[in-house]
């Protein structure tokens, strides 16, 4: 998400920091690349006009021309504003000291409204919350049906009154249902409208009035052009919104209305989501985010990823056998499905540092169903094998290819991949970081560039 | 708007008299879906900006269709073709002659060659494809209405989109106010087998249209995005023309994404015309022109409403007199 913004700022930047010193007239290209980066990217054309000033003016300040390394402190500055342009530090979603916490959904049609309700129902569940969500929307054909199979998906009640309610009442009758049921959040998902439809909108005051929610949520769809600012405006008018959700990260969108959004109407974005899944949906951290944007990697929410999905002692453990060189197939399996829990793995290379620059890598669109193939070469092996690959000879091999059925010299391209990745780990596990040159090649072993979808 | 071939003179029967009538409301409607945008530009494009031609016209102009969505290169080109021809006196310096060639310059941006929808074959397929909540299914459902109402054609409804979930449900609602047939296949079923299942249904029952549904993916979705090419194949094993006609649906708030959008389904599944919903709101949806003249796909329809009869022929030229005319 947002590289292409990032590719461009980051060659810009990289021009500055080359030279020692910077002239007006550096300082101005730069702007000029900026500015066209952030049109290009969808950023609303006065919010860029707004942004480069203020960033020149930072930049032909004293904290720039003075430093020892001016393209260092401009790269610091554009993340600075970056990131405030987006939110700054990040908002919290205000809860409800008793009863369920109200959350209130709206956006444009098709800007992923219900499968972004959803997604906020299993955020809750996995901080063990009663979730419940309510259909409010009424006129989109099976949106009722949509919300009821997302939501028994991500295991929340749905109260629903089918599509010949009144959406204002099925909101009011959804909230006594949850504060009769103790729910801790009740999450209402409204229909799609034009926010220059005047009786949607005020339907959706309505439902506001009604229901007091403790945060309104805007849909916005991270592709939206821009338009963005007026669909943020008209919505600050009628549903007075908290915060933002945006959706759609995971494609190429160069997301400039998320920088839009925030800068207009002065709303943070709050959540992201950003697969098709229902757990691909995050916090929204604006300033890590603009890091990612400058490639400066977002190791922060790699470890948070890591740490809610792998447990701490067996981490622990595995540091040993790798010091110790006992690391097995195994090992390996469990690793592996703990790492595929985080979400897709081309996912997780977006977050490290530097890897935003390399593109082959960030290209490689790491091959899920190869992870399939390799899962299930090991599963077909005894576990004396998996324990000792060099077992694995002739009639082995062959047994190992059937089982899982696939080649024998895929089974033997594995076994092969293991040893080095063994010598690789233990070097690593010793303290020494692996030649980023070298983990490209192994990961160019994979073959297919594909990514799976369920 | 749509080349029906050897059916037409058979089949097609709009009454010649309600035509100049329907057609009219489609002015108005898309003149009225576009005013807020034309107030938009107008408050820029009137008095003010060209009062004095100058540089300051010019980067007002560029402005305001780069605010219209139209994008960089596109709007680049449209105003310095345009600067260049007050310039050198082909168009006179002032205000009114420069809104003028500005329509005119634009609506030839937006004109492509082939802008027909063609279902001569028998059965014809039409193939949706598109990101997520461009509104396909929508768009399918008025266009199967459309040619079982008004053509009075009969049709079959694939409901290609699998995945997400009621996606059948709200299709087979469409299918029910069009008269369609629905063929479907479970949840998380194969959309090739959908597909499949779909046109051999039409063929064996003679039906004059297929309108294959997809499910809506990003375009960054390297499996998805061959998924489709796969159902495309499908649908050729059964007639080896077919597809005949692949539209993508394009949301008008779409920005600059919108090229890529069409770039790279283009080059999947070989798309034949874009769909621009949801014009009526306040986007502009100048991508329609970034598309045209950088990728030479022709927008086919555009949607400006909910009702059955806001899906429209795209036209260049009402199109962009209505972006920028009073």
């Amino acid at each position: 998400m947002f590289d292409q913004l990032s590719d461009r700022l980051q060659s810009t930047l990289s021009d500055v920091r080359s030279r020692g010193k910077l002239s007006e007239s550096d300082i101005d290209s730069a702007m000029r690349d900026i500015r066209l980066a952030l049109l290009e990217a969808d950023v609303n054309f006065k919010v860029v006009k707004a942004f480069t000033k203020t960033l020149k003016e930072r930049c032909l300040g004293a904290e720039v021309m003075d430093s020892l390394d001016p393209g260092q402190q401009v790269v610091k500055i554009v993340k600075e504003e970056l990131a405030d342009l987006m939110g700054g530090t990040g908002a919290e979603l205000a809860m409800a000291s008793s009863g369920p916490t109200v959350i209130l959904m709206a956006g444009l049609q098709g800007s992923g409204k219900t499968t972004a309700c959803a997604k906020l129902a299993q955020y809750f569940k996995n901080q063990r919350k009663d979730v419940a969500l309510a259909a409010c929307d009424v006129y989109r054909p099976a949106a009722v049906d949509q919300l009821v199979t997302m939501g028994r998906r991500a295991g929340a009640h749905v109260y629903e009154k089918g599509t010949d309610a009144d959406p204002v009442d099925i909101a009011t009758w959804a909230l006594d249902r949850a504060r009769e049921e103790r729910r801790d959040v009740l999450v209402i998902d409204t229909a799609g409208r034009l926010h220059i439809d005047q009786d949607l909108m005020k339907e959706l005051s309505r439902i506001r009035d009604k229901t007091k929610p403790h945060d309104v949520l805007l849909v916005v769809d991270a592709m939206t052009g821009q338009d963005a600012v007026g669909v943020a405006e008209s919505f600050a008018e009628a549903a007075e919104f908290d915060g933002v959700v945006m959706t759609k990260l995971d494609g190429d969108a160069r997301g400039g209305a998320a920088l839009s959004v925030k800068a207009v109407t002065g709303k943070p974005i709050m959540f992201a989501s950003t697969g098709e899944k229902i757990g691909d949906f995050d916090r929204f951290h604006p300033d890590r985010m603009a890091q990612r944007i400058l490639g400066m990697g977002d190791v922060l929410s790699l470890i948070e990823k890591a740490e809610s999905q792998v447990d701490e002692k067996s981490a622990e453990e595995l540091e040993e056998k790798l010091k110790k060189d006992q690391f097995t197939l195994e090992d390996f399996l469990t690793q592996m499905k703990q790492v595929r829990k985080m979400g897709p793995l081309s996912g997780i290379l977006g977050m490290l540092p530097g890897m935003g620059a390399m593109k082959e890598l960030r290209n490689a669109n790491i091959d899920e169903r190869q992870l399939d193939r390799t899962e299930a070469i090991i599963l077909s092996m005894t576990p004396a094998e998996r324990a000792d690959p060099h077992l694995i000879k002739g009639r082995r091999r062959k047994r190992i290819a059937d089982g899982s059925g696939t080649k024998v010299q895929e089974v033997r391209a594995l076994v092969k991949q293991f040893d080095q990745m063994r010598v690789m780990m233990r070097s690593m596990a010793n303290g020494k970081m692996p030649d980023p040159q070298k983990l490209m090649r192994m990961s160019g072993q994979v073959p297919k560039p594909k990514v799976r979808r369920r | 708007m749509i080349d029906l071939g050897s059916r037409e003179p058979a089949n097609v029967a709009p009454p010649e008299e309600a035509e100049p009538e329907r057609r009219r409301g489609v002015f108005r409607r898309l003149r009225e879906s576009l005013s807020k945008s034309r107030q938009a530009l107008q408050e820029e494009i009137t008095a003010s900006v060209f009062e004095k031609i100058d540089d300051e016209t010019w980067e007002l102009l560029e402005e305001a269709l780069i605010l219209a969505d139209v994008g960089a290169p596109t709007t680049a080109a449209v105003v310095e073709r345009l600067e260049h021809e007050v310039d050198s006196g082909a168009v006179p310096a002032e205000g009114e002659a420069i809104r003028d060639r500005l329509i005119e310059i634009l609506a030839e941006v937006a004109a492509t060659a082939r802008a027909k929808i063609d279902l001569s074959a028998q059965p014809a397929v039409l193939m949706m494809v598109g990101v997520n909540g461009t509104g396909k299914t929508t768009t399918i459902g008025k266009i199967a209405w459309h040619l079982s109402k008004e053509f009075g054609l009969s049709v079959v409804m694939g409901a290609g989109d699998t995945y997400r979930a009621a996606a059948a449900e709200q299709l087979a609602e469409w299918a029910d106010r069009a008269g369609a047939e629905l063929v479907r296949g479970q949840e998380g079923a194969d959309p090739g087998s959908v597909a499949y299942d779909a046109v051999s249904a039409a063929v064996a029952r003679g039906a004059d249209v297929v309108i294959v549904d997809t499910a809506g993916r990003l375009h960054t979705q390297d499996n998805l995005m061959e998924e489709l090419a796969k159902v495309r194949r499908v649908i050729a094993k059964l007639i080896p023309e077919a597809p005949h006609e692949t539209l993508i649906s394009i949301d008008a708030t779409t920005g600059q994404n919108g090229l890529r959008q069409a770039k790279v389904f283009s080059e999947a599944v070989a798309v034949d015309g874009v769909v621009i919903t949801k014009l009526d709101g306040t986007a502009k949806g100048g991508i329609a022109l970034a598309i045209s003249s950088e990728l030479g796909i022709p927008v086919k329809l555009i949607g400006v409403g909910e009702k059955l009869e806001d899906l429209r022929p795209f036209d260049p030229a009402e199109y962009a007199a209505a972006l920028l005319a009073e």
